[in-house]
């Protein structure tokens, strides 16, 4: 059973550390479809955000997406996109096979906590996303949002 | 405008180096007051870009949720020597290039 004690504890130590959302992969692995035991795979979409903000000022983000990066299979571009803001669309990423690994950091804005989404497109077409909350104790601009 | 870059001045063939950039600009979103209460007009980067060897490699439309001073990390393969070009441009027509140069061994 767990004390009022330890839940305390450990919902603060999941409040201080980053909050990381995963898709899983949309599609079996070669090894899955051969029938081998599937091999410990990383998520097809990782989206990385503090799980609190004390300002939404500059909230740093991190997206990394699973693919070979070749000219035959690689991610073509990322959105990041935060609902909540006056302009959901924060950026889109474009990736070519020369990037060798689709991965981005940036540092980005948020109008008021909301949960924040991540969407990439492959060169075939497929997508993927990923979402993470983000609690944002004094949101950029707001005021003059609401005024 | 100014900008700082991150990239190792040199890599192993086929080996992911990491790109770190950092712009100066306030990146007005169009939303925001100066202290007399008028609305800052939008003023930001909206557009990046990275060149390597001549082609394009990477590309950023960057939006009023951008942060201010504008930073971005991503990686590139190093498939040979050759100039690494970057090129941040406003939503004013306004543009900055910084060149560097990969050598790869």
């Amino acid at each position: 059973m767990t004390s009022r004690r330890k839940f305390i504890v450990t919902g603060a130590a999941a409040a201080a550390s980053a909050t990381t959302a995963r898709a899983a992969a949309a599609e079996p692995s070669a090894g899955e479809r051969e029938g081998r035991a599937p091999r410990k795979q990383e998520p097809a979409i990782t989206l990385t955000l503090p799980r609190l903000a004390e300002t939404g000022n500059s909230v740093p983000v991190a997206v990394h997406v699973r693919s070979p990066m070749t000219d035959a299979s690689h991610v073509t571009r990322i959105d990041i996109l935060a609902p909540r803001n006056p302009e959901p669309r924060i950026a889109s990423f474009h990736f070519t096979p020369i990037c060798g690994v689709a991965e981005v950091r940036s540092r980005i804005r948020l109008a008021g906590s909301q949960r924040v989404t991540a969407r990439a497109e492959f060169n075939d077409g497929r997508r993927v996303e990923a979402s993470a909350s983000v609690v944002v104790t004094l949101g950029a601009c707001v005021e003059d949002l609401l005024g | 405008m100014r900008a700082r870059v991150k990239l190792p001045a040199s890599a192993k063939r086929g080996e992911l180096v990491t790109v770190r950039t950092l712009a100066s600009h306030p990146m007005h979103t169009g939303y925001g007051r100066d202290m007399h209460g008028a609305l800052v007009p939008r003023h930001i980067i909206a557009e990046f870009s990275c060149r390597y060897r001549g082609r394009e490699a990477f590309r950023t439309r960057l939006g009023p949720g951008v942060a201010a001073n504008p930073f971005l990390e991503f990686r590139l393969r190093a498939v040979g020597t050759g100039p690494v070009t970057f090129i941040w441009r406003t939503d004013r027509g306004e543009e900055l290039i910084v060149e560097r140069h990969l050598e790869v061994t």
